[in-house]
């Protein structure tokens, strides 16, 4: 991995410590990102796709514990305090959850939520802060933001808060933004205006893009590099046309079978992965996916694949060579 | 069937190998008893209680005394064992560790029957204004409302003016303004549950809403209503023990806690056994209420911690 | 022609809503809704959030009964029945919800919860025949029926959605109304369901009314498709010519922003982007609700509303003054 990557992130594990037992949520995940580029990270229910971010982010619930190493401009995010921790995440990460509605205070205007932090942080004086807010719910194209910079949460529609939260991720001039599910609470026609912005601002401020979502069209729109995780591991990760032309990882071609599309053949059978989302609480000895994969083989069961470069830029965690996978 | 506590989900799995078997379920009501057994503040609270009420039950029988004999040989005297006075006496030569757990046994009996009495008819109260909703519920909840805004003590006086002092008008008096929050309590969380997809998919079979509000709504109310039960058993030991503080509750020669801790006031600065003894017994048994309402709550909805 | 299964005619579900302390308004969920369902097809719903899809499957049933029209179900009127009159016809259509949890009652057993379509409707059965009629629709669905006694949050989502479905067909319905039924399971689990109820379908000669949001699903299961905007019908057709060539400017739009698991394609796709969201359906626009986010709205649009009629350009029936 080159020096100049904007966020490096080495073995990390997420455990979770619960009255029924330990929760292995994350499991040695390993990627990095240059500036400006749009990493996608796939996964279902369980696939420990959001843990990684908010481990990343310090954001993990209070019985969760991280390892591994996180280097973002040159820090080890994990091993900051949170006072600098803070101060990283105000001043070059930002991040937009599933749900405006709970991550948006209801009892305080647009205008206080955005110039809060510039003040706070930048040292910015109110006006300064108020302009800032301005340009950048114009740059979301919020029309008439002049105005409504001082409308309440609640007096947005789904997509314009959608907006509003992105708008509040841009206000540091950040170098990264991580967008958990960005478009899952939305309908589709206000998920495309909100893809459509997204790829908008990576071309306009080169920020790169950490965007978590369980679809895969959306990925296909938007991202350069994708990888896909299933029970807590990465199981393969590659850029965008190879995962979709050339998947090699027999999670993968399960999932991309499975989706029913638009553009294929209706009324055939779907394809479909056999069994049950993984328990994370009892996950397999072996390799996650063993219980479900149609190419499982004894060692697969026994011992855990590790996630393997096969070239610069795609790796993939499984025994199977992929010659023989069906 | 098999033992079901043991039936964690790798059990399950290991008895699906044998379909001819059928695997008994975990239910909500285990889980949460499973979960509450491993909260050691609640299980030291339960069985403290459970010690409690047995004292108060039998206790008397270890004294030779009763709770309205007068030993005019022993008036005022401190706790000793060779008296057999084990608490001491107080100001007429009553035995004070005889008063005092009678004094448990009407507090308790109280807080009991009262808090029951406010259940029966606030959960049916509530679960039918919330299930039925509409104007009927709207004419049940006003009444709840006017009853309310009438002030309690007033209540209580008025009462006591009119039939003069008894043990059952205070149970009255208590049940009558605690149902009014219970049914409040009930009827929200009724509303709630009324939106649930599993109470619509049962009025789309055509289920009765007799049968709607027995088999799924209340089953489903009973985690909060046992949480808010150890809450209000507490609560309406201490309005006892106001009440009888203000000279309104329990009539002598019977006591309570808090008449017991009201008469220990008066004496404390001669006696002060008589305000001790009460006073722990009544804290001893309040924390308890509160430790075992927390600790159910916790298992119960293991989610809100 | 025989008698469709499932006939709606102008079917309108408004609710009141207290505006102020005297007034209200009414929320026009389904305005004017009709189309026909014959036995054994489906008909899939699609639109956004507050079209009315879910309202409609709700106001077959009778939850929430229609302020007007007519809805027959096997030849016999439903509206205008009493409680009572209903309640026979309850068992031809049965109902799978959204959230598989929450449709199912926590403190219930899976074999409690199949099995009380029987009590209500078969009232005869002894408690061994129930267990036992409990267990077949249990196989039948892909359960193992040795999971009778556990509780559903035992469960994953895909299982608890089988649960539902079990529920709804052992009392052998003609008719399952599947409200949003794969829209919160994972994609892998998705596809396992949408394949059983077409196995069902086949099986049991089910009618489908499949109520979506998702156009690749309803796509994949449908034989016809019904496209709702603020609770009236957008466009009506049959699957293939719905997504070959649509019709309505919102089909358009809805077809044209789903994301295709494909960069390739994705990077070809021509997209209309809709501006705008949905207007509040408590105050719809006059004339066509459609035309605040119409690409190629006029002021005719605004003047009258447009009828449910055949296209020009292809055998669907669409409401729309341009196609």
């Amino acid at each position: 991995m080159s020096a100049n990557n904007l966020l490096e992130v080495h073995n990390l594990r997420v455990r979770f410590a619960t009255q029924d037992g330990e929760v292995e949520a994350v499991n040695g995940v390993n990627f990095s990102l240059a500036p400006g580029e749009t990493l996608g990270i796939v996964g279902e229910s369980g696939s420990g796709k959001s843990q990684t971010v908010l481990a990343i982010m310090g954001l993990l619930a209070g019985n969760g514990q991280a390892s591994g190493k996180v280097v973002f401009g040159g820090k080890d995010l994990l091993t900051l305090g949170s006072r600098e921790l803070n101060a990283v995440r105000g001043a070059n990460i930002g991040m937009i959850f599933q749900d405006p509605m709970t991550s948006l205070n209801p009892f305080l205007r647009i205008s206080t939520q955005l110039t809060e932090s510039l003040v706070a942080h930048r040292g910015m004086s109110k006006k300064e802060a108020l302009a800032r807010a301005v340009e950048v719910l114009d740059a979301v194209h919020i029309p008439d933001a002049k105005n409504r910079v001082h409308y309440y949460p609640h007096e947005f529609s789904g997509g314009m808060r959608q907006r509003v939260m992105i708008a509040m991720a841009l206000l540091c001039k950040p170098q990264l933004i991580i967008a958990d599910e960005p478009t899952t609470a939305l309908d589709v026609t206000v998920q495309a205006q909100i893809l459509a912005l997204l790829d908008e601002l990576k071309r306009d401020f080169g920020v790169a893009i950490i965007l978590i979502t369980h679809d895969l069209g959306v990925v296909a729109g938007l991202c350069e590099k994708v990888m896909v995780m299933y029970g807590g591991q990465v199981m393969e990760c590659a850029p965008l046309d190879d995962i979709f032309a050339h998947p090699r990882h027999p999670y993968t071609r399960g999932l991309l079978r499975s989706v029913p599309r638009l553009d294929g053949a209706g009324e055939t059978r779907l394809a479909t992965i056999p069994g049950n989302p993984p328990d994370l609480l009892h996950l397999p000895v072996g390799c996650p996916f063993s219980p479900r994969c149609p190419d499982v083989r004894d060692l697969c069961r026994s011992d855990r694949p590790l996630l393997r470069y096969q070239d610069a830029d795609s790796a993939r965690a499984c025994h199977v060579p992929v010659e023989e996978l069906t | 069937m098999t033992d079901v506590q043991t039936t964690s989900p790798a059990d399950a799995v290991a008895a699906v190998t044998d379909p001819t078997q059928d695997i008994a379920g975990r239910s909500l009501w285990q889980d949460a008893w499973r979960r509450l057994r491993a909260n050691r503040a609640a299980l030291t609270a339960v069985a403290l209680l459970s010690v409690m009420t047995l004292l108060v039950l039998f206790g008397p029988m270890l004294s030779p005394y009763d709770f309205d004999y007068t030993d005019w040989d022993n008036v005022s005297v401190a706790p000793s064992f060779a008296s057999g006075h084990y608490f001491g006496t107080d100001f007429v030569g009553r035995d004070l560790f005889v008063r005092t757990l009678e004094g448990g046994r009407i507090s308790l009996l109280i807080g009991v029957v009262a808090t029951l009495v406010s259940l029966v008819i606030g959960i049916s109260w509530g679960a039918t204004a919330g299930y039925l909703g509409g104007r009927i519920d709207n004419v049940m909840m006003r009444i709840v409302d006017i009853l309310y805004a009438m002030p309690f003590m007033f209540f209580v006086i008025l009462l006591m003016v009119f039939f003069g002092r008894n043990i059952l008008l205070i149970f009255i008096a208590i049940g009558a303004i605690n149902w009014l929050d219970m049914a409040r309590i009930v009827r929200g969380q009724t509303i709630s549950l009324k939106q649930r997809e599993f109470v619509e998919a049962a009025v789309a079979c055509g289920v009765s809403s007799r049968r709607i509000i027995f088999r799924h709504i209340v089953p489903n109310l009973l985690g909060v209503v046992a949480v808010y039960v150890t809450l209000t058993i507490p609560q309406v030991i201490l309005v006892e023990s106001f009440l009888s503080f203000l000279g309104l509750g329990v009539q002598e020669p019977y006591t309570s806690w808090g008449a017991l801790v009201n008469e220990g006031a008066q004496q404390m600065e001669s006696a002060v056994w008589m305000l001790i003894f009460p006073a722990s017994f009544l804290a001893l048994t309040l924390f308890c209420f509160n430790f075992i309402g927390d600790g159910l709550r916790d298992a119960l909805d293991p989610k809100d911690r | 022609m025989s008698t469709p299964l499932l006939k709606l005619e102008d079917v309108r579900v408004h609710f009141p809503i207290a505006d102020g302390f005297w007034h209200s308004r009414a929320l026009k969920a389904v305005d004017g809704v009709s189309f026909e369902l014959e036995a054994g097809s489906t008909l899939g719903v699609v639109g956004e959030s507050g079209c009315g899809k879910s309202t409609l499957a709700r106001a077959i049933l009778g939850i929430h009964p229609p302020t007007s029209g007519r809805i027959w179900l096997d030849g016999t009127e439903l509206t205008g029945l009493s409680r009572r009159a209903m309640q026979p016809h309850r068992r031809t259509m049965q109902i799978v919800f959204q959230d598989p949890l929450a449709s199912l009652n926590p403190r219930m057993t899976v074999g409690e919860a199949i099995a009380e379509p029987l009590r209500v409707f078969r009232p005869e059965l002894s408690a061994a025949d129930r267990r036992r009629k409990v267990r077949q629709s249990m196989e039948l669905v892909g359960l193992l029926p040795n999971q009778i006694n556990r509780y559903p949050h035992e469960f994953s989502g895909g299982q608890c959605q089988r649960i539902g479905i079990a529920r709804a067909l052992v009392v052998e319905p003609k008719l399952l109304l599947c409200d949003e039924p794969v829209s919160a399971l994972d994609v892998s689990i998705q596809a396992q369901i949408v394949n059983l109820l077409m196995d069902l379908q086949k099986e049991m000669g089910l009618a489908l009314l499949f109520i979506a949001h998702d156009l690749s699903v309803v796509r994949h299961i449908s034989d016809r498709v019904m496209v709702m905007y603020l609770g009236k019908t957008m466009e009506l057709a049959d699957r293939d010519t719905l997504y070959s060539q649509p019709q309505h400017p919102y089909t358009q739009a809805l077809i044209g922003a789903v994301p295709i698991p494909d960069p390739v394609r994705e990077r070809e796709k021509e997209v209309t982007l809709l501006s705008g969201e949905l207007p509040s359906p408590l105050s719809p626009p006059s004339g066509c609700v459609f035309r605040t986010r119409c690409p190629i709205a006029q002021e005719v649009c605004a003047q009258s509303v447009p009828a449910l009629k055949p296209a020009e350009r292809s055998p669907a029936a669409v409401a729309c003054k341009f196609a």
